[in-house]
């Protein structure tokens, strides 16, 4: 597959990834796991693979986590980066199928197909990537570090899963056109 | 809403040096401090950290509170990594040295210690580099820097384009989060889970819907000032690289061997002071 | 003026774009001349734009679609020469400042052009230097443009395009986001780069009296995909074309046909300053005495109360300075000043979005200093610039409701009261439609009754008209008046129409560096001239008629004139 990387593109990747970073502060803190919270910018990251594909995607989510964490905690844990790219082009892999820009995303095949990769590519990058890199760089304990890519896993595949998936309906019937229609009394 | 670390100008020789300098001593310093776990390099790391940051002029009110932050973070992490596997040091170093039994299975040891002070030292060890490299660097020089290590130019420039509109888009978000707050809409830790992700939809969604707009907007005007069409580009705000450039990073090359040849020298990562 | 081949030749030139059913332009002929100024104006979907973009290959190389006809520039087929090969030759002026301004810091941005034609270093510091001498931003090489003014960025985006030597200069809508002082700056400048450059000027812009500031050739006036006239300015604003196509005449011709003068193009109507008034001051003072003393009914209840109030960002710079005013129960008020007089910090105060330093603000009498974001929010509603700043449901009736979901309000309630503001907005017909189906006016329409179906007492509306052209900025602007009339509320109107405030609008409040500056009716601001000067202001061209028609006291002409208008529409 061949991907396209125009101007557009390349506007995409620069002004999504400032979003993404706005978003960084934005945290909704769970409850019943205490000091863990969803992080709505995910959702962001989505979005905007599912929109401009993967190459998109990859780059937010690399540049964007460590951009933001970068500026706002002053600190990167690589190992928690990388995992980001395959996040974001896992989603962005389908991205012509979802034509979410011509008001495609709508039916239940596309969400079911979004919601597939997106649990998919979150299970490599958290389940497996993050820990694997935490044991080659840190040298932590296996038990440790997976059990937090566990929960970075259910984490991330809730809040894409419901608030990137609402993200994508809204903006697709808003942009796409709309016919049929009537003024009623 | 948390304070963003960013770029202030002084007249450092470390703020002289080109971005393109440091943008090298960050890769390398990063692969460093992630390779090794060398109790003597990690030292070593910290110290020449300390010195560059007196150099550079960093206050303590800029880092005072990131290093605190760290610290706590580290700290949970540090217990974490006890609870989760109280002998991963003795595994390591091949030795066990018990200090004092502690309950059911759990026993504090010598090597443990000392292992979770090297991850300590070595997370340690990496700050600087983020921190001057974000402090000292004129925004502006690091799309051309990052163009010079090799990576194309249009991804250097989204980098650009994401700097130059993180400050819009944060205002925008304000903006838009007060709005809806006036409505009703408030993205509190109150209520129901479902609720409160509802309710940063609703926040986000024009603000994400205007960022789309504005892609168009930017897409256009930078097609229209003919960008992307020749395969290079130069750079305004490229700085040439001094004397100053290449010693540092002649100096960053050298100390990433050197580092590695001491670290790997006896066939392991880890420097064993229990032989 | 050189009489030799035209730079600028559209023969039978027609464009369709590919999602659309008609043509958006249709067969246009044009001839523009080297070294002449032409403004192209017309409402909202006329063409204009498009005209625009074929000039600079954004047609039909970005925005696909079956063109026809031949059109030439300097010699050359755009679409032959694509948008990189045209932008050596047009440079575009988007009205977007802030999407036009791409790099970090002016500097970066001027050359943003000649980094991507691969220019070496050395050259690029000289080329910049020297454009940013002519625009006089030597001082702001390094500013980001978070730190520069609305006229500022626009000058940078100006001269970013002159940076490549350009023979065309074409103005996207470039008065759209600026003060209107600024905005007659910015047409001077315009008008020096005329005569010092070897340039041609197109500027598309339906605020007509503020470009007719300076000399324009020719006026080339569109509607619905062709060219309805090609005229001299004076010969244009003796007819009623504008008028008839939706494009808003000079304020003084207005008052001039008002009074039942037959306009001469011999007159030079173009220039209010330089306009031969001799044959009309009679029938104009004839008119001022017989016209009307506007009607003012005054309620005495006060509604929002702010005194003393004082408020700062960080230590080094006070945004409000000890402002105190009123606002009676069911007044209209306009809120004026520049960029960065402290106008919607005043509202964000109001609102609580912000917290002041000192100073009490009281609504019907009690102090909000205690009241939440949410709280204030029911009784005062506060609607965005943009509609889609705030829209976040797909559906109307979903998002009217909104607020009154997040309330709790039971669901019969909130079915009775949406579609109650719904009628009331005229929005009723469409409550089951997506958002997506509306008109840029409907969206703000929606905006608007999604704060009012909270029942707020007071809204505060941020430039409800910015970036509209005449035939939008009325639709909205009587929308807001019909709400008044039907439902007892005050309205707080931040903006920068001088116009509108005339217009609609019962009282001025002028801020100028976060003092209130002046605080009266319209036309006794707009033509007190001191005041103008200070906030930015525009003088009213009814002022400088009635001086010139010896009429003494000008505010009260300028009241009669906007009160005649009223009554007629």
């Amino acid at each position: 597959m061949k991907f396209k990387f125009g101007i557009k593109e390349v506007v995409a990747l620069g002004i999504g990834t400032a979003l993404f970073v706005v978003l960084t502060t934005v945290q909704i803190p769970l409850v019943i796991v205490p000091n863990t919270a969803l992080q709505p910018r995910m959702a962001i990251l989505a979005f905007f693979s599912a929109v401009f594909g993967p190459l998109v995607g990859a780059g937010i989510g690399f540049i964007g986590h460590w951009l933001g964490d970068a500026i706002f905690y002053g600190s990167v844990w690589w190992s928690w980066v990388f995992p980001e790219i395959i996040v974001g082009a896992g989603i962005g892999a389908f991205f012509k199928k979802y034509a979410v820009e011509e008001g495609g995303f709508n039916k239940g095949k596309s969400i079911v197909l979004f919601l597939l990769t997106e649990i998919v590519s979150n299970a490599i990058a958290w389940i497996l990537l993050a820990p694997v890199l935490d044991i080659i760089i840190f040298k932590e304990p296996v038990n440790k570090v997976f059990v937090q890519g566990l929960f970075a896993f259910l984490g991330n595949a809730i809040i894409i899963g419901v608030l990137g998936t609402v993200l994508l309906i809204v903006y697709s019937k808003i942009v796409g056109t709309s016919s049929n229609l009537k003024a009623e009394d | 809403m948390s304070k963003m670390i960013s770029y202030e100008k002084k007249n450092t020789p470390v703020h002289k040096l080109s971005g393109f300098t440091k943008l090298i001593f960050f890769i390398l310093w990063c692969l460093t401090s992630a390779l090794t776990f060398d109790t003597r390099v990690l030292f070593t790391m910290i110290a020449i950290g300390v010195v560059i940051y007196i150099i550079a002029d960093v206050k303590w009110q800029q880092v005072g509170g990131i290093f605190i932050a760290v610290m706590i973070f580290m700290v949970i992490n540090l217990v974490c990594i006890f609870f989760f596997s109280p002998y991963e040091g003795c595994k390591i170093y091949g030795s066990r040295t018990d200090i004092v039994h502690l309950f059911g299975d759990y026993t504090l040891t010598k090597q443990q210690l000392f292992y979770e002070l090297n991850v300590f030292v070595k997370y340690f060890a990496v700050l600087p580099s983020v921190f001057i490299f974000l402090v000292t660097t004129d925004p502006s020089e690091l799309a051309s820097s990052i163009n010079g290590i090799g990576v194309p130019y249009t991804i250097a420039y989204a980098l650009e384009i994401t700097l130059r509109y993180i400050p819009d888009i944060q205002d925008e978000f304000h903006k838009i989060k007060n709005a809806q707050e006036a409505r009703g809409i408030e993205m509190s830790s109150k209520g129901k889970l479902f609720d409160r992700i509802k309710n940063t939809a609703i926040i986000i969604f024009p603000l994400l819907f205007s960022t789309m707009e504005r892609i168009g907007v930017v897409s256009n005007a930078m097609e229209l000032r003919g960008f992307g069409k020749k395969k290079k580009r130069t750079w305004y705000s490229k700085k040439p690289l001094k004397a100053a450039d290449i010693a540092v990073i002649a100096f960053s090359v050298g100390f990433f061997v050197l580092t590695m040849f001491i670290t790997y020298m006896d066939g392991s990562r880890f420097y064993n002071p229990f032989i | 003026m050189v009489e030799n081949a035209p730079i600028i030749e559209f023969s039978d030139v027609s464009f369709k774009y590919r999602a659309q059913q008609e043509p958006t332009l249709k067969n246009i002929n044009l001839k523009i001349y080297p070294g002449e100024k032409i403004l192209i104006a017309g409402q909202s979907g006329s063409g204009k734009s498009t005209l625009a973009h074929c000039l600079n290959a954004l047609i039909p190389c970005s925005y696909t679609g079956d063109m026809s006809g031949t059109l030439r520039v300097c010699g050359e087929e755009p679409s032959k020469l694509g948008v990189f090969g045209m932008s050596r030759i047009v440079g575009t002026v988007l009205q977007d400042t802030d999407g036009q301004f791409i790099a970090l810091t002016v500097a970066e941005d001027l050359a943003f052009a000649l980094e991507n034609d691969n220019i070496p270093q050395d050259q690029m510091f000289q080329k910049v230097d020297e454009v940013a001498q002519k625009l006089e931003l030597m001082p702001f090489l390094s500013n980001a443009p978070g730190a520069l003014s609305g006229g500022q960025k626009q000058r940078v985006s100006l001269g970013g395009v002159m940076a490549c030597d350009v023979k065309v200069l074409l103005f996207d809508e470039p008065l759209a986001n600026l003060d209107p002082a600024t905005g007659k700056r910015t047409i001077s400048l315009i008008d020096d780069i005329l005569h010092n450059e070897d340039m041609t000027v197109v500027i598309i812009e339906h605020r007509l009296e503020d470009v007719l500031y300076k000399d324009v050739d020719r006026v080339i006036l569109m509607d619905e995909g062709k060219i309805v006239a090609d005229m001299h300015p004076d010969e244009i604003l003796c007819s009623n074309l504008l008028i008839e196509n939706g494009i808003r005449e000079p304020l003084y011709i207005s008052a001039l046909k008002a009074a039942g003068c037959e306009l001469t193009p011999q007159t030079h109507p173009q220039h209010i300053e330089t306009m031969d008034i001799e044959p009309y001051k009679d029938e104009v003072k004839k008119w001022y005495h017989s016209a009307k003393f506007p009607a003012s009914e005054n309620s005495s209840e006060t509604l929002l109360e702010v005194s003393h109030l004082k408020y700062c960002y960080d230590e080094s710079r006070q945004v409000i300075d000890d402002v105190s005013f009123e606002i009676k129960k069911g007044e209209m008020i306009s809120l004026v000043g520049k960029n960065g007089a402290g106008k919607s910090t005043l509202a964000s105060l109001i609102c609580g979005f912000n917290k002041p330093d000192e100073g009490v603000i009281k609504f019907n009498g009690e102090d909000m200093a205690n009241l939440s974001i949410k709280e204030r929010g029911e009784r005062i509603g506060y609607v965005m610039q943009s509609p889609n700043q705030m829209i976040s449901k797909p559906m109307i009736f979903e998002e009217v409701s909104l607020g009154l979901v997040s309330r709790g309000v039971p669901e019969d309630e909130i079915k009775e009261r949406v579609n109650e503001i719904l009628r009331i907005c005229g929005l009723y017909p469409y409550r089951n439609w997506p958002v997506s189906a509306l008109s840029f006016g409907q969206k703000k329409r929606v905006s608007i009754a999604s704060i009012l179906v909270m029942n707020p007492e007071l809204i505060i509306l941020d430039e409800p008209t910015a970036g509209q052209d005449y035939k939008h900025y009325t639709e909205i602007m009587e929308f807001v008046h019909e709400v008044r009339q039907k439902m007892p509320i005050t309205i707080l109107m931040i903006t920068h129409d001088m116009h509108l405030m005339l217009e609609y609008t019962d009282r001025t409040l002028v801020l100028t560096d976060g003092k209130l500056l002046m605080n009266a009716a319209p036309a006794e601001v707009l033509t007190n001239n001191d005041v103008c000067d200070r906030a930015y202001l525009k003088r009213t061209s009814l002022y400088d008629l009635s001086l010139k028609c010896e009429i003494d006291n000008a505010g009260e002409f300028a009241a009669r004139f906007i009160e005649d208008e009223r009554r007629r529409r």
